[in-house]
């Protein structure tokens, strides 16, 4: 039996270990985002995000003031200042040489060849002193290894909402993905009730062509659906894009909505049949409170997607300010800003956010709703 | 603005479904001399007012768009003058849509089949261990992720800097910490597109986890005891007991992957837009569409997309038939 045991614990073991690395893997790439969104730009481009939670070791040269800019005090010529400029760090070692740049301990005075004294404290500040006039224009070099704390800003937040127009995206997908929602929602439970529980020549054929409808490629409707929109008047415009996503979105809604509506029990509606409640008053008062669970996942599905989606959006939306979206805009950025990954990694988190929101808050719909809308 | 539309949208919804019951009421009333015959006609008619926005929207969006699609793509580039195959012969005679359609089988291939695998793992660690909604929580996660944003994160994975930079794509600096020289990894080609490969599995893995989890769940406690009793070891156990009987939802999530593979476009698009090599049809279908400003070739592209989803679409219909019966 103690063998058992013993295979058991390192088995175990290496359940949680293979768990750890693939939530590890998972999770890494979006944690490297959104520490980048924390980071400047100068930050971003000279070290790894990985390397900004930790201090990190750096080398620092410095030029000191020129020489002769140095002022009489207490008997001494005296040149001080901070090696940071202001910014913050900490002095471990320095030197004054280019060879040694770290072969003097920080506050202990050093002598050099010229006969000037330099003492250069842990917080960047230092002093160069001589008994006697310095000359020259050039100052000298001091060099010191310093640590920097981690650093983290907001500031790429303000910018990119305000400056790079994602403020007024984020309305414009927040315009998009609402109707396109609730519209689908509201139609697709009608028909899904109509499928359901009346009968009716030609359903079961229905029921099929919204299954097949199911994988219809979108690719396939864009441009006839463009044209047509350009046709009837809507062209490019938001009503044109809630009625594609509308459109593309129902078979998975009615295939949700209908698979679950058939479970609901027969007694139930029967009943209500023959107190006399007409089949409006069953769907409204019955069905449709009871459906909550299956409405709620298809939302999140819908919500998702719709917020998501680049592709309905570029075809059936425009390029101009007012009806640019999100993920547009992100795409826009990766062309025109490359290599600003301060900009690039805030704006996507910033499009990201809502669906994380949303899916965190949600899980448990949305999981319900994968596990009975991939088709068996 | 928008918020009115929005209102007048919703609200004309609500109005139709209320109005046009009510109008088939007053016209088939429930009472008086043909009560009787008025409800029968009126239930004949009321399913129909029920489907008719959702058929209708149906049949404007997906259905009437197949037909006029197939009817493009013999037609030329301003969809005027017939041209008949002409399209299509130049699709198999094209460069890029010879190597949109070996990409296309590529990700078929990988895409599914890593999910699929990484989903099976997943969701066979994360059922036995005490963190476990945590861990698929974490897994699942990247569903929720747009693909363009998808791209962004990944594309400071790969993000190259020349030598003797400090690399700040994580793939270069473990690559250049074994000693390997820095790669722009977009760039090179075959390598690239499997690159945007783990993009997908990334964000479909969760996917497949999920409806795998629940599979695996539903799988009756006997067969695993007896096994357990025969002394066959956790792995025998996992590869033989219960993989065999969850084999049906593991050809779902497969199928399902693949469909989603065939419509990739957002990660292809915004990392390389289908440069060095690594184009893929719907990719291609959309550079004919906006950039070639060619209804004709983008329409036979989104056919043969089309064609290669029906054998998929036909399977489903069929067993979603088989089920209903």
């Amino acid at each position: 039996m103690d063998n058992i045991v013993g295979a058991k614990s390192r088995l175990t073991w290496a359940v949680n270990l293979t768990a750890l690395a693939l939530v590890l893997l998972w999770t890494f790439p979006t944690f490297g985002l959104l520490v980048s969104s924390f980071r400047d730009r100068d930050q971003i481009s000279t070290s790894g995000w990985w390397k900004a939670m930790f201090p990190s070791e750096a080398s620092v040269q410095y030029r000191a003031p020129a020489p002769d800019s140095a002022g009489l005090q207490d008997g001494l010529y005296t040149l001080t200042g901070n090696i940071f400029d202001g910014g913050a760090g900490e002095v471990t070692a320095f030197g004054t040489s280019i060879r040694a740049p770290d072969e003097h301990v920080v506050g202990e005075p050093v002598v050099t060849d010229d006969n000037e004294t330099v003492t250069v404290l842990a917080n960047g500040d230092f002093t160069i002193t001589s008994p006697t006039a310095m000359e020259g224009s050039r100052g000298m070099r001091i060099f010191a290894t310093s640590v920097t704390p981690a650093r983290f800003t907001f500031e790429n937040y303000g910018r990119v909402l305000g400056g790079e127009g994602l403020g007024r995206a984020f309305l414009n997908t927040m315009t998009v993905s609402i109707p396109a929602t609730i519209i689908p929602i509201l139609v697709a439970a009608f028909a899904a009730y109509a499928l359901a529980w009346m009968e009716f020549p030609g359903r079961a054929l229905i029921v099929a062509v919204i299954v097949g409808l199911l994988v219809v490629p979108l690719q396939l409707a864009l441009i006839p659906l463009l044209k047509l929109h350009n046709e009837i008047g809507i062209g490019k415009s938001y009503i044109g894009i809630w009625f594609a996503h509308t459109g593309f979105g129902l078979p998975l809604a009615i295939y949700l909505l209908r698979n679950y509506m058939v479970g609901l029990p027969r007694e139930i509606i029967e009943s209500a049949r023959v107190d006399g409640a007409t089949d409006f008053q069953i769907f409204l008062k019955i069905i449709l409170p009871l459906s909550f669970p299956a409405l709620a996942s298809f939302a999140i599905f819908q919500f998702l997607w719709t917020w998501n989606d680049l592709l309905v959006a570029l075809v059936f939306l425009g390029n101009s300010a007012d009806q640019l979206v999100m993920t547009g805009q992100l795409k826009n950025l990766m062309g025109s800003r490359g290599g600003d990954w301060e900009i690039l990694a805030t704006s996507a988190f910033v499009t990201i956010a809502v669906p994380l929101v949303v899916f965190f808050a949600m899980q448990k719909y949305l999981v319900r709703g994968l596990l009975a809308g991939s088709v068996k | 603005m928008a918020a009115v539309t929005i209102l007048v949208g919703v609200f004309g919804c609500i109005c139709y479904f209320f109005l046009s019951n009510m109008a088939l009421d007053r016209i088939f009333p429930a009472s008086g001399p043909n009560a009787g015959a008025n409800i029968n006609r009126a239930n004949q008619i009321r399913p129909w007012l029920f489907m008719l926005p959702a058929l209708l929207l149906l049949c404007v969006y997906l259905v009437y768009p197949v037909f006029v699609s197939v009817y493009l793509s013999f037609m030329d580039a301003q969809g005027q003058n017939f041209v008949g195959g002409a399209n299509y012969a130049w699709l198999i005679n094209d460069v890029k849509f010879r190597e949109s359609m070996v990409n296309n089988l590529l990700w078929l291939v990988f895409v599914p089949a890593a999910s699929t695998f990484f989903g099976l793992v997943a969701a066979a660690v994360t059922d036995r261990i005490r963190w476990g909604n945590f861990a698929k929580a974490m897994i699942f996660m990247p569903m929720a992720i747009s693909f363009v944003g998808a791209a962004v994160i990944w594309k400071l994975v790969y993000e190259y800097r020349p030598e003797g930079q400090e690399q700040i794509g994580i793939l270069n600096a473990i690559w250049t910490g074994f000693g390997g020289e820095p790669q722009t990894w977009l760039t090179s080609p075959v390598v690239n597109s499997f690159l945007l490969m783990v993009v997908l599995v990334w964000i479909q893995t969760g996917f497949a986890m999920v409806i795998l989890s629940a599979a695996l769940r539903g799988i009756p406690e006997e067969t695993i005891e007896a096994s357990i009793l025969d002394g066959a070891s956790p792995f025998q156990i996992f590869m033989k007991i219960k993989v065999p009987q969850i084999w049906g939802t593991i050809l779902v999530v497969w199928t399902t992957i693949t469909i989603t593979v065939l419509k990739v476009f957002d990660i292809v698009l915004t990392m390389t837009n289908g440069q060095w090599g690594t184009q893929v049809l719907a990719n291609l279908m959309f550079d004919w569409m906006f950039r070639g400003n060619d209804t004709g070739r983008a329409s036979t592209a989104a056919i043969i997309i089309m064609l290669m989803v029906t054998p998929i679409m036909i399977w489903n219909i069929r067993n979603a038939a088989r089920e209903a019966r």
